[in-house]
């Protein structure tokens, strides 16, 4: 008897002294079913690829983005042709210029337009979001009835007339982009902060005296990211494809930089002409970043909220 | 007996309305006052345990979330150690939290899911103290779960991966950690299983034993209330019924409805269970919207005459420290 129950003392010892032990947080689950997800862990690959293409391609590059090859022009359609030897990979363009370099340039404008859009949509949207559903009453009401009057105007004729009033530039197209993207999220953030704002934990910080803005950067926040990642994620082709559109029309990015969508145009404008590498190179890329995206986007909803399959 | 105590908390005439929109209503439309708490004094003593009964949507939660301010109050005073907590500023308010802490019914709603468990039970001292080191805190959360039945090494771990009954005991660190001197337990145990809910309610006497705890126990669980309480409340749609010691509460119940109340309590004795009487009450609980006028039991009351419709019964002191609401109280 006494040796157990030294035995047991022992045994309580241990367990008051022993090493802690380290939780599985809910994000360390969902990156465990995001890993399992090929289609989702495809896409990122995918993605990473054409991220790594675009920085270590120009090192490759024979011809600038904005060299025209002076042999090449008037004879595009037989001499403009993909070819490994004159060091036009992808082929020239009407003009003659490398395509290569304008495919790797484009990219990295949409690239960097899509995540410029989505983190502002992020950031401002999130903030938004948080503060009007956790606020509520009647400063709800105000910011909310501002984003509807906001989502009222077509942003597609704001974006235009900003472009056309201050110039085509890049930047003002950024800016455009960054205006308009946060309705949405806004939205959908402030409805889940609704149904955080009445659980029990934050009733439980109010107890504590926690600060109302700490209450909502500690504590609905960190509860919203999940589904703020995987509508982000979404975002992102949307912008691609804002862009693009834009570009199509000619207002976007200005000569001699480029985006798909102006090198799409580009090319479907000589399609007649036979030239089908001038559509084709873009088109791929484009492509094949929307479905990585969209396939990530899908893999993040899964891994993020299993209740909702 | 517990006069001779301390008085730590002295709620007086405490109303809580909540406007109530009907549908369809224009901006301008004044709304209905829906009446949850209506008017309910009492005091709370050093040591001692209050327990708080009635049925659903009497008010209990309300009332307790009106005390520590979480709730407005349309009137009344809420006293507690000789400041008004109603009319405090937020510097004051912000002192008296420390002292007042609350425990919730759901364990895991209760924690955020995306804290760990040391980041929720410091969560109170970063906030009071935001000068203690972190490791100095990491030491009080350690000492703090041994005292409540807790592994220290799981300090890392998170929510989800407890159970109810340790939920539960990790809700309880994070009000004890800032050595509060009164507790609101809002159903605490109602969640759980029935060992498990003998198992925290002892864990809650001891450390209100050794704690010095002042405790308010919201509870429909009539013979749990009798086992923790010192003294029991009745609410009935916003309104005191009855307080009094908790025996004598259980031995002689004098208002109507308490007597009601008691007599339903389920003996787990087939027996005596087959030959008890229960009083049935009649009817559906009222609207709030639209109480009663005078009683508020009246409606459903077995014993009430006119003169219950005319004048509502004010609490009075029937002498053994215990008060009633009723005008034919036995």
């Amino acid at each position: 008897m006494i040796v157990n129950q030294k035995k047991m003392q022992d045994l309580a010892d241990n367990m008051l002294n022993a090493e802690e032990v380290q939780g599985r947080s809910l994000w360390a689950d969902a990156a465990g079913r995001f890993m399992h997800n090929k289609a989702a862990v495809g896409g990122v690959i995918t993605l990473l690829l054409i991220v790594i293409f675009t920085l270590v391609g120009p090192a490759f590059a024979q011809w600038s983005n904005e060299e025209i090859d002076w042999t090449v022009i008037g004879q595009v359609k037989t001499l403009g042709a993909p070819s490994i030897e004159n060091g036009h990979y992808f082929g020239t363009d009407d003009l003659g210029r490398d395509l290569y370099s304008r495919v790797i340039q484009g990219t990295t404008i949409s690239l960097m337009v899509g995540i410029i859009g989505s983190l502002v949509a992020v950031i401002v949207g999130t903030l938004y979001g948080a503060i009007a559903g956790y606020v509520g009453g009647r400063v709800d009401n105000v910011m909310m009835r501002l984003v509807d009057i906001f989502m009222s105007i077509p942003y597609m004729f704001v974006l235009i007339l900003l472009l056309v009033i201050f110039g085509r530039s890049i930047n003002m197209l950024f800016v455009g982009i960054g205006l308009v993207s946060w309705f949405d999220m806004s939205r959908i953030v402030r409805g889940q902060t609704l149904s955080i704002k009445n659980k029990e934990f934050i009733e439980a910080a109010i107890a504590a005296g926690v600060s109302n803005f700490t209450i909502i950067m500690r504590h609905i926040v960190p509860n919203l990211i999940g589904i703020v990642i995987v509508y982000a994620s979404l975002l992102v082709p949307g912008f691609i494809l804002t862009e693009s559109f834009i570009s199509f029309l000619g207002l976007g990015v200005q000569e001699p930089l480029t985006s798909w969508g102006a090198l799409i145009s580009e090319g479907a404008k000589t399609l007649q002409y036979g030239t089908l590498w001038q559509i084709g190179f873009p088109l791929f890329f484009f492509v094949i970043t929307l479905f990585s995206m969209f396939f990530i986007g899908d893999g993040l909803r899964d891994a993020l909220d299993p209740k909702d399959r | 007996m517990s006069t001779q105590k301390e008085k730590l908390l002295a709620v007086e005439d405490l109303k809580v309305y909540f406007d109530i929109y009907p549908p369809n209503s224009m901006p301008w439309t004044k709304p209905q006052k829906l009446k949850a708490v209506d008017g309910v004094s009492f005091d709370l003593y050093a040591g001692e345990t209050l327990g708080i009964v009635g049925e659903s949507g009497c008010g209990k939660s309300t009332l307790a979330r009106a005390v520590i301010k979480m709730v407005p109050a349309e009137a009344g005073k809420v006293m507690w150690m000789g400041t008004d907590l109603l009319s405090s500023t937020k510097k004051q308010m912000q002192k008296a939290r420390s002292d007042l802490q609350m425990i919730f019914q759901d364990p895991l709603a209760s924690l955020n899911p995306r804290m760990t468990i040391g980041d929720i039970i410091s969560e109170p001292l970063r906030t009071h103290y935001p000068k203690m080191s972190a490791s100095e805190r990491k030491e009080k959360v350690k000492e703090m779960m041994i005292k409540v039945g807790l592994l220290p090494n799981q300090i890392n771990r998170y929510p989800h991966e407890f159970s109810g009954g340790q939920c539960q005991r990790i809700g309880i660190a994070r009000a004890l950690i800032l050595k509060p001197k009164m507790i609101i337990c809002d159903e605490p145990v109602s969640a759980l299983d029935v060992s498990i809910q003998a198992q925290i309610i002892n864990l809650l006497m001891e450390l209100q034993e050794e704690m010095g705890l002042s405790l308010i126990f919201i509870a429909h669980d009539l013979s749990i209330v009798q086992h923790i309480s010192t003294r029991v409340m009745v609410l009935y749609l916003g309104n005191v019924c009855e307080i009094t010691t908790s025996e004598q509460l259980y031995s002689h119940p004098r208002h109507p409805y308490t007597q009601a109340l008691i007599s339903a309590v389920p003996i787990p004795d087939p027996e005596i269970e087959k030959n008890k009487e229960v009083i049935l009450i009649e009817g559906d609980l009222p609207s709030p919207m639209n109480p009663p006028s005078g009683c508020v039991f009246r409606t459903r009351c077995p014993k009430a005459q006119a003169k219950c419709a005319e004048l509502k019964p004010q609490l009075e002191d029937a002498g053994n420290n215990h008060q009633v609401a009723c005008f034919y109280a036995d």
